[in-house]
Formats: C-alpha cells, sequence, structure tokens
C-alpha cells in the first residue's frame, strides 16, 4: 500500500437549514452520513452510486469546496476541513478538478491558448508568458490536441477535444491529486474510450492520485485501482475492483452490477432479479 | 416473415443550409410486435429517422428521396388529414429527457388526458378513468397522487413511467423510443426496458428503440440497424450482429465500449483507419465530415 495522499473520515454534509455561530448546522438535509475514503498517492480510486447517492458532495467534500459539518479531510497530512479560503489557496494548485461538462465548465468567450495559460500564470507555475505557452505546447502532444486548437474558442472542438482541453487544463498545474466527476458521460464510447485511455496515461506518467466519479461500473472497472459503492450517503461497499466485481458483497452493489447490459444476448436477463438479502 | 407495418426505402435528407447529407438511402422494416434497435454515435442519424417517422422534422432539413410506408401508405404524399391521425396517435413517441417533456406547468392529467379528449373525443371524466388504468399498467403504486401532481414532484423514473403511459394512450401501432433510459439510473433503467417489453407484448406494439448503447440493444430489441454518417452499414437479428458482425465498424464499436466483466477487453478507440474506410464507403472519396 502506498502513502496516503488523502483521507476523509467520518464526513457528514448536509445542505439547507441554519449554521450556527459554532458552525453547527441546525436542521437542513444531511446528504453524507459519516463517509469514510482513503485515497493513496498516485492511486485512481472510483466512486459509484446513482443519483442522489451523495458522490458528487463527497467530491466536493474532498476537495474543500463546500464546508464539511462533521469529520475530517486530511491532504498530504495537513486537516483541510476547517481551513479558511484564504488558507486553502496555497494547496488549491495541488488539488485540481475535471469538469462533467466541459460546454459549461470552460469560458465560452476564452481561446483555449488563454484558458491554460492564465492557471499557470496565477498559480505561478510558468515563470512567465513564454514559458507558459512552452509549457502549453508542449502538453498538447501528449493529450492528442493539434496545436491549431490554440487560437480556437471552446464551441469550435468537438466534445472529445473540449473533455481533453479540461484534462490537460488541470494536469499542467501539476496537482498531486484530481477529482473526474462523470467526464465521459455524455461522450461517444469511442471518444470515451479515447478520454479514458488518455486519463489512464497521464495519472501513471504523472504519478496523479484520482477520485473518479461515476455512475457507470463499467467505466470505473476499465480505469480504477479501489472502488467505493455508495447509497443514500453512505459507503455501502468498499474495496479492489477485482475483489468487488468479482464477489459483490452487499446486495445493492449486486443490483447495480446486475443491471448493466452487457452486449450480449441473455434472453432471461430482463425479467430476473438479484435474489432477495438473506438468500 | 410477416409484412413490415412500417417501412423505410432509400429515404434521404440533406440539411437546407449547405445540401450536406444527413440521411444517405436508408431503409429499414418493422414487423408488428417486434423491437428494431436503431445504433450509432451521435450525427449517425438516428434521431433523424425518429423525428422524420413522428412528422416532426426541423425546418432546416428536407426529404429528397425515398419513401416511408405505414400500413402500406407512402406518409410523404399523404394529405394532412389523414397524418393527423398517424403522427403522434398511430405512431407515438417515448422521449429521451423525462426532465423536459413535460409541461411543468401543468398537472399530469391534463398532459395525460390530451389526447385521449382532443383525439379520441372522451369526456373528461372518461378519460380520467382511462389514464389511472394507465397509470396502473405502467405500474404506478398510487395513481390519483400522480394524477394531480406536477412533474418536479415526481422522480425521473416516474416521470419516465407516465411518458410511457402516454405514448401508450392512444393505443399506437408503433412506438418510437427514442433513448428513454439514458438519463435514467442503471437499476431504474432496468425497470423502464422491462415495462416497455410487457406493454408491446401484450398491446403487440412494434416498437423502434433510438439508443447508443449496444448492451440495451441486446437485451430488448429482435434485430438492430446500425448506422454510420447517415447510413445504415449493418441490419440483421441481434443475435448475429453482436455475435458475428460484419463490417469492421460495427466491430470496432463493440470492442470501444467498456465491460466490468473483462476489464481488460474494452476501452479500444474505434482505429481511425476503420473510421476513414467506413467514410469511403458511404460518401465515396472526398466527402468526409
Amino acid at each position: 500500500m502506498t502513502k496516503d495522499l488523502l483521507i476523509a473520515r467520518g464526513v457528514e454534509v448536509a445542505y439547507g437549514g441554519k449554521r450556527r455561530l459554532n458552525g453547527e448546522r441546525a436542521g437542513g438535509v444531511k446528504v453524507l452520513h459519516g463517509v469514510d475514503v482513503e485515497i493513496g498517492c498516485g492511486e485512481t480510486v472510483g466512486v459509484v452510486g446513482e443519483s442522489g447517492s451523495g458522490k458528487t458532495t463527497l467530491g466536493r467534500a474532498l476537495l474543500r469546496l463546500i464546508a464539511v459539518d462533521a469529520g475530517s479531510v486530511v491532504f498530504d497530512g495537513r486537516n483541510i476541513s476547517r481551513l479558511e479560503e484564504s488558507e486553502m489557496r496555497p494547496l488549491r494548485r495541488r488539488m485540481q478538478m475535471i469538469f462533467q461538462d466541459p460546454m459549461t465548465s470552460l469560458n465560452p468567450r476564452h481561446t483555449v491558448r488563454r484558458i491554460l495559460v492564465e492557471p499557470l500564470l496565477f498559480h505561478r507555475v510558468a515563470s512567465g508568458g513564454a514559458d507558459a505557452e512552452r509549457r502549453v505546447r508542449g502538453f498538447f502532444d501528449r493529450v492528442g490536441l493539434p496545436v491549431s486548437c490554440l487560437d480556437r474558442t471552446p464551441h469550435e472542438l468537438s466534445g472529445g477535444q473540449r473533455q481533453r482541453v479540461g484534462i490537460a487544463r488541470a494536469a499542467l498545474l501539476e496537482p498531486d491529486f484530481v477529482l473526474a466527476d462523470e467526464i465521459v458521460s455524455g461522450l461517444d464510447v469511442s471518444t470515451q474510450a479515447q478520454t479514458l485511455n488518455l486519463l489512464k496515461t497521464l495519472t501513471r506518467d504523472l504519478g496523479l492520485a484520482m477520485a473518479f466519479i461515476s455512475h457507470d461500473l463499467s467505466v470505473i472497472r476499465a480505469v480504477c485501482d479501489r472502488v467505493y459503492v455508495m447509497k443514500s450517503g453512505r459507503v455501502v461497499e468498499e474495496g479492489r475492483c477485482e475483489d468487488v466485481f468479482a464477489n459483490p458483497k452487499n446486495r445493492y452493489t449486486q443490483l447495480l452490477i446486475d443491471a448493466i447490459p452487457l452486449p450480449e444476448i441473455d434472453p432471461g436477463w430482463l425479467d430476473r432479479d438479484v435474489a432477495p438479502e438473506g438468500t | 416473415m410477416t409484412a413490415p407495418i412500417l417501412s423505410i426505402s432509400g429515404l434521404s435528407v440533406v440539411s437546407e443550409f449547405d445540401a450536406r447529407p444527413i440521411l444517405r438511402h436508408v431503409s429499414l422494416d418493422l414487423e408488428p410486435g417486434r423491437t428494431l434497435g436503431l445504433v450509432g454515435e451521435s450525427g449517425a442519424g438516428k434521431s433523424t429517422i425518429a423525428k422524420a417517422l413522428l412528422g416532426v422534422l426541423p425546418r432546416t432539413v428536407r426529404i429528397t428521396e425515398g419513401e416511408i410506408l405505414f400500413e402500406g401508405r407512402n406518409l410523404r404524399i399523404l394529405a394532412r388529414r389523414e397524418l393527423r391521425a398517424i403522427f403522434g396517435d398511430a405512431i407515438a413517441l417515448v422521449p429521451q429527457d423525462p426532465m423536459t417533456a413535460l409541461n411543468p406547468g401543468r398537472r399530469i392529467e391534463a398532459q395525460l388526458t390530451d389526447g385521449l379528449r382532443l383525439r379520441r373525443g372522451l369526456s373528461a371524466g372518461a378519460a380520467r378513468v382511462r389514464a389511472l388504468e394507465l397509470l396502473a399498467e405502467v405500474s404506478i403504486a398510487e395513481p390519483e397522487r400522480v394524477l394531480s401532481a406536477y412533474p418536479h414532484q415526481l422522480s425521473g423514473g416516474m416521470r419516465q413511467r407516465v411518458l410511457i403511459a402516454a405514448a401508450f394512450a392512444l393505443e399506437p401501432k408503433v412506438i418510437v423510443a427514442d433513448e428513454p433510459t439514458t438519463a435514467l439510473d442503471v437499476t431504474v433503467q432496468k425497470q423502464i426496458l422491462r415495462l416497455i417489453r410487457g406493454l408491446q407484448a401484450a398491446h403487440r406494439t412494434a416498437v423502434i428503440f433510438v439508443t447508443h448503447d449496444l448492451g440495451v440493444v441486446a437485451r430488448i430489441c429482435d434485430r438492430v440497424t446500425l448506422l454510420f454518417a447517415g447510413s445504415v452499414i449493418e441490419s440483421g437479428l441481434t443475435a448475429d450482429i453482436l455475435s458475428a458482425p460484419r463490417h469492421a465498424y460495427t466491430r470496432a464499436l463493440i470492442a470501444a465500449g467498456p465491460r466490468y466483466d473483462r476489464p481488460d477487453a474494452g476501452l479500444k478507440p474505434v482505429p481511425e483507419a476503420v473510421v476513414a474506410q467506413t467514410w469511403l464507403e458511404v460518401a465515396g472519396p472526398g466527402r468526409q465530415g
């Protein structure tokens, strides 16, 4: 087991309600009920669950994009769950995010060059404009984007290319950890395969740790080392992908796996239910 | 082979702006009570075919040749009055997105009884009784509560059930299901597929199932038609095509999808050479993209 990079313990998050002066929340709807997650350096961890299971909220809590009501999130030995935004800022470069929909997460009025160069200058990864440009161009080959894309705006790119820009934007900052939330759900299977292969290569070559959130168990199986299965704000099963998929212990995990239609003829599938609990 | 209830032959559609081909000589047959899968990546023309079948092609495109025969009648030359009894009536739609397909400002009862009152002339009371039956048929436990609800008060799966009930309300002969489960969770998807299959068997409805998911095709479609750039590249029994695809593009598409049971087999993007060769076949030299 590699060294732990990100450790979440008993994370609770609620939305709505009122915040008391001591930081506690009164009322509101609890969406995470004490979640434990560990992500090792360079490890790719999947978070899977259906809509409303809390997987996106968990991702946001790991990046400290939302307030954590109880529990702790420790990043590289430092508890970030109570840090002020100004204290978080130096850490932001090291924790990046790839967004679900590049069409809404990339500024439509900026060129791809500006989208990629600006964060490099902001976080002082590049020493100046020329250095930033050199880094961006050097990276383009790696993510399979033609240099001609540099002067285009996001809507002039294909869906796959846009997603690569989103990946490049995050990876160029040389982070230790990246959160990828449903990043291939809108793509055609061939483009999806290309994007996932790119992500696998990048995380391996750059030693990146990644939390990969998806509702698609087949995608999770293809890219992740370990997986957390979430339901109603709790982790119901956790383990190495090969073990969980070969021998799911929790009934909900079994239900999720069985519900995936494989491209094979299986006449009984539609009428078959997973065996009820206790059998 | 029984006579097809719906038959498309040599259908070509072009864009009005630049005469770019959107469908190229598409032909397909649908038998009564059967399910035909329409598969392809985005831009392959699946939705254009669905729209042509429902008479809702946008004004920006034009049919240039071919016919659509419904029960032997050519829909391209039928009078508008006769088409009214076919589009949205004998041929009905189950839409893709249950979040946007329902009017957020009207109760389910009003939306579910529109067709029954306006097209079948049922009274409001009779339409309500029929709507309750329909909701029971799509396995909605509290039909009374759902009838008086607004769409936002229902889950995605419930809304999709309501839309299926609405599609079956006028007892259509053909249902066009346009990616009806893409927006749903997998466990809900399975319930919805089961529901469509059950209703279809009970009413002997033919279904055209538009999807990009070959797994869904394998589990619900008798036959499948694969589209690429507006052309049919392969068509046949689902079992045959999945086990022995003839076209290189079909083989590549099957290999591209990740599979949880074979983690090492998936994630092979369709090779550029295969894409180029397929373009050459469908559009001839120099007509790519």
